[in-house]
């Protein structure tokens, strides 16, 4: 065994081969990431099929509201700035992360939370507010498939404000361990998708949907 | 480590999310993300201010707003995904490429196809005229 690994420094000794030698397995780092990678790649294509719902759907009123009655611009604008910040404040957090410091991870990941928060409870009030105008899911084909394609961005926003908190409470019980901070990059990965998968609502559902 | 043995690191796989750092501190990668941020909103304003104006010559309008939302994902998968065309990134782009074919497939199929079938269709009052 020792003289095969002597053989093998002796074979390349001044490292000719370069970008060619490969330096074993990926790292764990590595695979979780990417395994998360592929899982949120599938989230979108599972998105794209309620986008294709919506976008067929579009002109199924029913005789009921149109998309340009019912959206209120201004506040999908506000939404989307929230939103966006969130991003953003998630990115600091990501870097106070990998710097190993707490105090400014908590309060990057607090930002994120409260901004997360406020998105939602716009979302929730036009919700509440198309409900009680009568123009709920149930009232056409197009109300139908706007509730589940923006309703389902909501889940996600939901579930990864869940995540959020669970991954504050990690970092301030376990500290910047090897599996925390790859949680954390996951994390990091999700939110960051959500925002994508918000450029494409905004624009197909509310710019797009309120011109048809 | 030797210098032969950095070059072999440099070419290896990262993971998405992370970024290769060529050297920089925290305040080099606060200002990438403000950077992205700052295009984001850019983007982000132009695409409301376009879909609420008459400025424009109102047929083109659809296609703008399509392309504003495809170049915005892309400055946020460059500027907060760290997804690059570098040698490292090789893998998550090969993934992100065919995510984007299927969900092309989803999309564009979905609308073709009923697109068609409307066309096809005949007209909801005569249908219901044969069946009575």
């Amino acid at each position: 065994m020792a003289d095969q690994t002597m053989a093998y420094a002796d074979g390349d000794p001044h490292h000719v081969r370069g970008a060619l030698e490969h330096s074993g397995p990926a790292s764990k780092r590595i695979v979780t990431g990417y395994g998360f990678w592929i899982f949120i790649l599938s989230d979108m294509v599972m998105f794209s099929a309620f986008f294709a719902t919506y976008a067929v759907l579009l002109g199924q009123t029913a005789g009921g509201p149109r998309g340009g009655q019912l959206f209120d611009l201004p506040n999908v604008a506000i939404e989307t700035g929230f939103l966006l910040a969130s991003s953003f404040t998630c990115g600091l957090a990501t870097i106070a992360a990998d710097a190993r410091n707490k105090f400014w991870f908590q309060i990057a990941m607090t930002v994120t939370c409260l901004l997360g928060l406020a998105f939602l409870t716009i979302e929730g009030r036009e919700f509440a507010s198309l409900v009680a105008r009568g123009a709920g899911p149930t009232r056409s084909a197009f109300l139908s498939a706007f509730f589940t394609l923006v309703g389902c961005h909501g889940l996600h926003v939901s579930g990864g404000i869940l995540w959020l908190l669970t991954m504050m409470a990690q970092v301030f019980a376990k500290g910047f361990r090897a599996d925390i901070q790859r949680r954390i990059l996951c994390f990091a990965l999700f939110w960051h998708a959500l925002d994508i998968i918000w450029i494409a609502v905004f624009t197909v559902v509310y710019l797009l949907g309120s011109a048809a | 480590m030797t210098k032969g043995h950095q070059q072999v690191d440099h070419n290896i796989d990262i993971a998405p999310g992370d970024e290769h750092l060529e050297g920089g501190g925290i305040s080099q990668r606060v200002l990438g993300y403000l950077i992205g941020l700052g295009l984001a909103i850019l983007l982000t304003a132009t695409s409301f201010f376009i879909a609420g104006t008459d400025l424009f010559w109102q047929p083109s309008i659809p296609v703008a707003l399509v392309v504003l939302a495809i170049a915005q994902m892309g400055v946020h998968l460059v500027f907060f995904l760290h997804i690059t065309a570098g040698a490292d990134n090789t893998n998550n782009i090969l993934a992100l490429a065919f995510g984007v074919l299927i969900v092309m497939l989803v999309i564009g199929g979905s609308l073709w196809i009923m697109a068609n079938l409307n066309h096809n269709m005949m007209p909801m009052d005569q249908l219901m005229q044969i069946q009575r």
